[in-house]
Order: structure tokens, then sequence, then C-alpha cells
């Protein structure tokens, strides 16, 4: 399954926000400067989109452009970015000291092993606590978040107007086979 | 996805830049929930000077897409969605059954209908006549043809889709909107219902199955309960701006401390504010702050000349609390279902409702469009990723069904809204304690419900998982009865025109008048009395 600009798009051409356009332009991080300078978001894109390689299933494509697009407006702001970035480099730091490479430098593999070994897997979603709940909650979950509230997440599943897309009234009245 | 702005990047607004009171006002209209904006907007545009207290917050309407993550996310309670504050909204539990009465209101502009479903019915006509017609609870003053005018009113004003009720009161008009179309699901339903003879019929919507009023038509969030982004479905928000259009003034974080007044008035409404605390004077008082803060705030304005509580001559002020009681019950079935595309029903059931007598309640049946998780919600909660995680959601989504309904519960003595005077909320003031009982007649209705549940599943050939019974029902969140409406002074608080007995300058404009709570959710009731409340102010001042 191929996740497309109508996935990037969603919830903006949704709201009449002209999102198309919006998303066209290309992902630059430029919010009027007022976020704090020490955030390295190439680092989080990079950390991020090689996270989503390891959560989302496996036939998904387009993974780089879907996850560099939500970001956009995730890191737009200044609280949940700079949570991501804590986040992000709690992993890159487990990365670092048990495989010696930042995270997204390493195989697929390798980034599902820290990822477990941190306890990820069953930690409870958390925005403050230790480095695997806010990995869970800011980088696993919030990628699952995007791709199950999108079109294409919800096709995979059997539904193509999932809960948080605006995907119109005329999907409910379907039937499946439709 | 794109274009959604995390929740944790909501500022806080910064809400209305002066909070002192208003010069020669009118009227003061104390809550900016669905009631106390219809009042403030009917009486603005009749040329009054309004003013609305309102104890909460304004929220931004960008902020909505932000909201919906955390109505979405695990990590966040349902409370936190529209910012409740455990400190702020402290209450008590002394009563039988719990009752979480934070996730039963939202506090701000716009009040609970922030959260509300938007399901919009009238009362059917022997609501108002329990007691003669069904030979339990007590009669209304008033009867469905007084508030007949008023209901058509208001399903105008806040934008109703309905269609065709075979089972309902008499209408003269159809509804603005055209009703939802049903779902996949109801078709699946519709083949067992008529196998049993059951007549399935839409369900009235606040929410615009097309552009409304300005506001857009409904686009498949699917989120609408607690927070809807498009607009579509209706909220207090709508009535607040608009009586601002004409000139009303609302001024959110003004929590109503005390209600000061003489023998047969109110002259002023004490409020707290970030800014300090104000006095305002106004010639009428319209008290809209909720089946629970309403009788609080009177109970808390007790004096000498009113020991129990302001406007309690009668006693009745926090008395017969009543909520509606859920009776529900689903599970799978070998097939899609096509759940959790949209969060709002289309059909329902009235067909049972008025074979109420004094041994069953009213009650009807909703055929869900939402049964078990979204696959967002379950991809969030688990301990698996990958491919793992898809086969999980694929397994576990795409066959639930269920219904729901819901059943009438009697006023009762033992039933009330007090005052916890051992617990104090951040403004000092004693906290209000649910004290919520319900009686055998709701119970036993609740299995006939179920009853009829398990026979409609049942021939649809579904496997059973979960039902919500006597045991294990719970509240849908109406606050009812605890500021009644009768004619005698001594049975109630309010008069047929909602104004109380004891106060000349003071009506009561909510749920808090019912005195039966019939089972239907009771918000059009509320907006069909707020405008005639609004006509009794204008004709008083
Ligand atoms: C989850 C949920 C689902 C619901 N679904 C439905 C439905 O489908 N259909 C239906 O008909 N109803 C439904 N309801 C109920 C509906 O929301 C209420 O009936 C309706 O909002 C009541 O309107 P109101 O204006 O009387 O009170 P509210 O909407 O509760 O507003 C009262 C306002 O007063 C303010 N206030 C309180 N105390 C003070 C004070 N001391 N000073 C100043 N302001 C104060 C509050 O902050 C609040 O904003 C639902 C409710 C919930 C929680
Ligand atoms: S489905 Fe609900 S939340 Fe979505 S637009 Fe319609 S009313 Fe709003």
């Amino acid at each position: 399954m191929e996740l497309t600009r109508r996935d990037a798009a969603a919830a903006l051409a949704a709201l009449g926000a002209g999102g198309v356009a919006a998303v066209a332009v290309g992902h630059t991080d430029d919010n009027g400067g007022q976020q704090a300078d020490d955030i390295d978001k190439a680092a989080i894109r990079r950390t991020m989109v090689a996270a989503a390689e390891v959560v989302y299933p496996d036939d998904i494509a387009g993974i780089d452009e879907f996850v560099n697009t939500f970001l956009d407006s995730r890191l737009a702001g200044d609280r949940h970015a700079a949570a991501v970035d804590s986040a992000v480099t709690a992993l890159d730091d487990r990365a670092q000291s048990w495989y010696g490479d930042r995270f997204a430098a390493l195989s697929a593999d390798t980034r599902d092993a820290v990822l477990r070994e941190m306890a990820v897997d069953t930690a409870e979603p958390r925005r403050e606590g230790e480095p695997r709940e806010t990995v869970r909650y800011y980088v696993v979950n919030e990628l699952l978040l995007a791709l199950y509230s999108s079109p294409t997440g919800g096709e995979l599943v059997g539904t193509e107007n999932p809960q948080g897309y605006a995907g119109g009234i005329d999907s409910y009245q379907r039937g499946p086979q439709a | 996805m794109s274009g959604r702005p995390p929740a944790e990047d909501i500022e806080t607004s910064a809400g209305a830049s002066d909070r002192t009171p208003v010069d020669d006002a009118d009227v003061c209209v104390v809550g900016a929930g669905p009631a106390g904006a219809l009042v403030a907007d009917q009486l603005a545009d009749a040329g009054r000077e309004v003013v609305v207290l309102e104890a909460g917050p304004r929220f931004d309407f960008d902020d909505r897409l932000a909201r919906q993550e955390k109505a979405i996310r695990p990590t966040y309670d349902r409370p936190d969605v529209w910012d409740s504050d455990p400190e702020r909204d402290a209450h008590s539990n002394s009563g039988e059954w719990f009752y979480p009465l934070n996730h039963a209101r939202a506090k701000g502009v716009g009040g609970s209908t922030l959260h509300w479903q938007g399901m919009v019915m009238r009362l059917h006509e022997a609501d108002f006549n329990s007691k003669a017609e069904r030979g339990v609870g007590v009669d209304w003053p008033i009867d469905y043809s007084d508030l007949r005018p008023y209901y058509a009113a208001a399903e105008h004003a806040i934008g109703v889709a309905g269609g065709e009720n075979p089972f309902g009161p008499p209408r003269e008009e159809p509804r603005p909107m055209p009703a939802f179309e049903p779902s996949h699901s109801d078709s699946l339903f519709a083949e067992a219902c008529d196998e049993l003879e059951i007549a399935m019929h839409p369900v009235p919507n606040a929410r615009n199955s097309e552009p409304y009023d300005g506001r857009s038509g409904c686009v498949g969030y699917g989120t609408c309960q607690p927070v809807c982004p498009s607009g579509a479905k209706y909220d207090g928000t709508v009535h607040i701006e608009s009586a601002e259009g004409k000139g009303a003034t609302v001024i959110d974080r003004a929590a109503v401390q005390r209600l000061e007044h003489d023998a047969d008035r109110i002259t002023a409404a004490t409020y707290a504010t970030p800014d300090g605390e104000f006095r305002q004077d106004a010639d009428a008082f319209v008290l809209a702050a909720g089946g629970v803060e309403t009788p609080r705030l009177l109970l808390l304005s007790e004096s000498e000349q009113y020991p129990d509580g302001l406007a309690n001559s009668s006693g009745a002020v926090g008395q017969f609390f009543m909520d509606h009681l859920f009776a529900g019950m689903g599970g799978t079935l070998d097939e899609p279902t096509r759940q959790n595309h949209v969060g709002f029903l289309t059909s329902e059931t009235h067909q049972f409702y008025d074979e109420a007598d004094a041994e069953l309640a009213p009650f009807k049946l909703e055929f869900f469009n939402y049964a078990g998780p979204s696959p967002v919600e379950m991809a969030l909660t688990g301990d698996d990723w990958g491919d793992d995680l898809l086969e999980r959601v694929r397994d576990g989504y795409g066959t639930h069904i269920a219904m729901g309904g819901l059943v009438e519960q009697l006023p009762r003595e033992d039933s009330y809204i007090g005052l916890d005077e051992s617990t104090t909320d951040t403004h000092g003031n004693p906290v209000p304690d649910v004290h919520w009982n319900v009686g055998d007649r709701a119970l036993r209705t609740i299995e006939r419900a179920n009853e009829l549940q398990r026979s409609i599943l049942d021939e649809l050939g579904v496997e059973i998982e979960w039902t919500a019974g006597p045991d294990s029902t719970g509240p849908a969140y109406h606050h009812m009865g605890t500021t009644r409406m009768s004619d005698e002074p001594a049975d109630g608080v309010v008069d047929a025109d909602c104004r109380t007995h004891d106060l000349d300058n003071c009506w009561i404009a909510s749920s808090s008048v019912f005195p039966t709570g019939g089972a239907m959710n009771p918000t059009l009731t509320i907006a069909a009395l707020a405008l005639r409340v609004a006509d009794a102010v204008d004709a008083a001042v």
C-alpha cells in the first residue's frame, strides 16, 4: 500500500485550508524563529523516518514523504517539538551506547531491537517519564497516530474513513464491497 | 497526514480583555452552555443589555483539531479534552451509585455541548404527565402543547437534521435539515428488525447534514463526542457568538460565587476572575449553570432569610437528582459492519416508549455506528508494531456491532445534589456532592431493553460479548430534577414559567427544572425552555 499526498494532506484539505498547496512546498521547518535553536530538526526527521520503517507494516511505501509531511505540522510549534527532540535524543543515546551508531544509521532489525531492549513495546505512552515511556509517546505512538488516522492506514484494516480523518459522510453508508 | 497541530501546543486563550461588570445590565445570565447562550442571544436580539458570566475559559475554535488528538490518544483522559481541572472541578460522591461528574460536563464557553453527542429529540406527550398517564412520578405544570412552538424554534436555532418518526409526538413542520442517511450497519439491523416487526427511524441530530447557519456540513471526522473540529455539530458557542454580535457581553473565567439578595430579589452576582472579584448588578438573573452547579450556587447563597439555600423555601433545591440510564449490548458478526466512520447515530426506535406504566419506564433503543474500538485507538494501545500490529487491528476491527438505549429514572428523595462541607474547590467553596440513587422501575426497564436488544442481535446472528444491564449500567450525563418546576411553591423551586417561586427576578434555564426526565436526551427540551424563559424575562423586565 502506498502512502500518498492524499494521506499527507488529509486534515488540511478537509478543513478547506488549501492543504495540497500547503504540503507541496517541501519541509522547511521555518516558523518565524520562535523555536529553541538547539533542536536539530533534520536529526528528528531522520530518526522518525527510521522508526516509522520499523513500526509501520512492511509493505507500506512512501514513508519518507509521509512522515516528513506529518512532521511539518508537528514540529511547527514549541512544546511538542522540544519533547519530540528529547525522546529522539534518548533513543539515539541508547543506539549509540549499545550499537555504536545513531538510531537512523542502524539496520531495521537493529532499530527494532533497540526499541524492544528499551522496553518501548510494553511501555505506557507518557508525556513525562522514563525514556521508554516518552519514546512510546513521542516516537512510536506519534507515528502510529499519523498512519492509522490516514486513509491509507484505514484502508489497510478495512475502512476508508478512519477515526480522526475527515473522510466525508458517504463511506459509512456503503457496504464492504463498494 | 499533515495539518495535525499537536495537542501540547494549544495555548490557553486569553479570553475577555475586560472582566469588570457591565453598567446598567438588564439581564445577567450565569453559565454559557446552550441554555445560557440561547437566553442571551434571544434577549440581546430584543435589545436588552445582557451580560453572561461563565466560570470556564473560552476555547479557540482553531485548536479543535489539536484537541482531537487528546480524544484519540489513550494518554489523555476524557475530561482533559476540554481542560477540566480536578481541583477546580472537585466533587464528592456519597450515593450508592458512583457518578463520574467531570466526564459528564464541560466547563467553558459552550458548556457541556462542547463534549456532547448531539442527539436531540422532543419529549413525548405523556412525559409531561407521568403521574396522570403512568401512575408514577409527578406531572409537569406545563404540557407538550405549551412547549411545542418552542421546540420548533429550538430545532431551527440549533439546526437539527432529522426525518419521520412514527412514534414521535405531533409536529407541524419537518426539521430544518434532512436526516442523515442510514448507515450500512443500520441496513444489517433492518433485516432483523423487519423479521421482529420492530420499526427503525432516523435519529434527529444537532449536526449539519448540509451547511447550515454559516457552519460546515458534517465531514466525517468520527470524534463527535468529545470534539467536532469542523463545527458541524452544534454547540453553545454558536449562540454565544450570535449574542455577542447583538451586543451582549460574555465574560469568561468568571465563576459566580454567590447571589446577593433581599427577601424577593437577587441584587447582584459576585464572581471571581483571574483579575479579581467583582459584583454584577442586573434587573433580572437567569441561572443556566447546569443541573449540578445551579442548585449548588443556590445552596451556597444561603442567608438569614434563606437559611437552607436561596430560593429554597420548598426544600427542593438539589433534590430529586435524575439521569438517564444506559442499557446496551454488543458483540461481533461474521461480516464487516463498517463501524467508526462517523461518530454519531443514524437510526433508533421509540416503538416501545409509550408502553410505559408504573412498572416499566419509557425507553428508546439505538443502533450504533461506532461499536468496538476504532483502528487508531487499537493501534495506540498494544505492545506490538509493524505487521503484528496490523494483524491485530485487522482481526479486531471491522465486525463489531452494538445497540444502546436510554431508560427513564424516577425522581427519588434519596437522589440529590448536596454540598460536601468537608471539601472545598479552588475558590474555597464546598464542592458538590452527587448523591445518586436509582430505583427498581428503572432497573426492570433496563432488563426489558436488554431482552429486546438480545432478540435483535440473536436474529442478526451476533455473537454477544457484552451487556450493559442493571448491574453494569451507567449514567448518560443528563443532570435533571434539581430545581424542579411545580405549580405549588411548596412542591418545587420554579413555577411554570421557570421563575423561582421565592424570587421575583430569578429564572432558571436548565434540565434542573424537569420534574421527570422521560427517556429522551434532554438538550432540545432545555433549548425550548430557554427560549421560553427568554420570552418571560423580556416580558417582565
Ligand atoms: C459526553 C456527553 C454526551 C452528551 N450527549 C447528549 C446528547 O446526545 N443529547 C443531549 O440532549 N444531551 C447530551 N448531553 C448533555 C448536554 O451536554 C447537556 O444537557 C447540555 O449541555 C446542558 O446545557 P446547559 O446549558 O444547561 O448546561 P451546560 O452545558 O453544562 O453549561 C453550563 C455552563 O455553566 C457554567 N457554570 C457552572 N457553574 C458556574 C458558576 N458558578 N458561574 C458561572 N458559570 C458557571 C459551566 O462552566 C458551563 O459552561 C451530553 C453530555 C455529555 C457530557
Ligand atoms: S462526524 Fe462528528 S466530529 Fe466529524 S464532522 Fe461530523 S459531527 Fe463533526
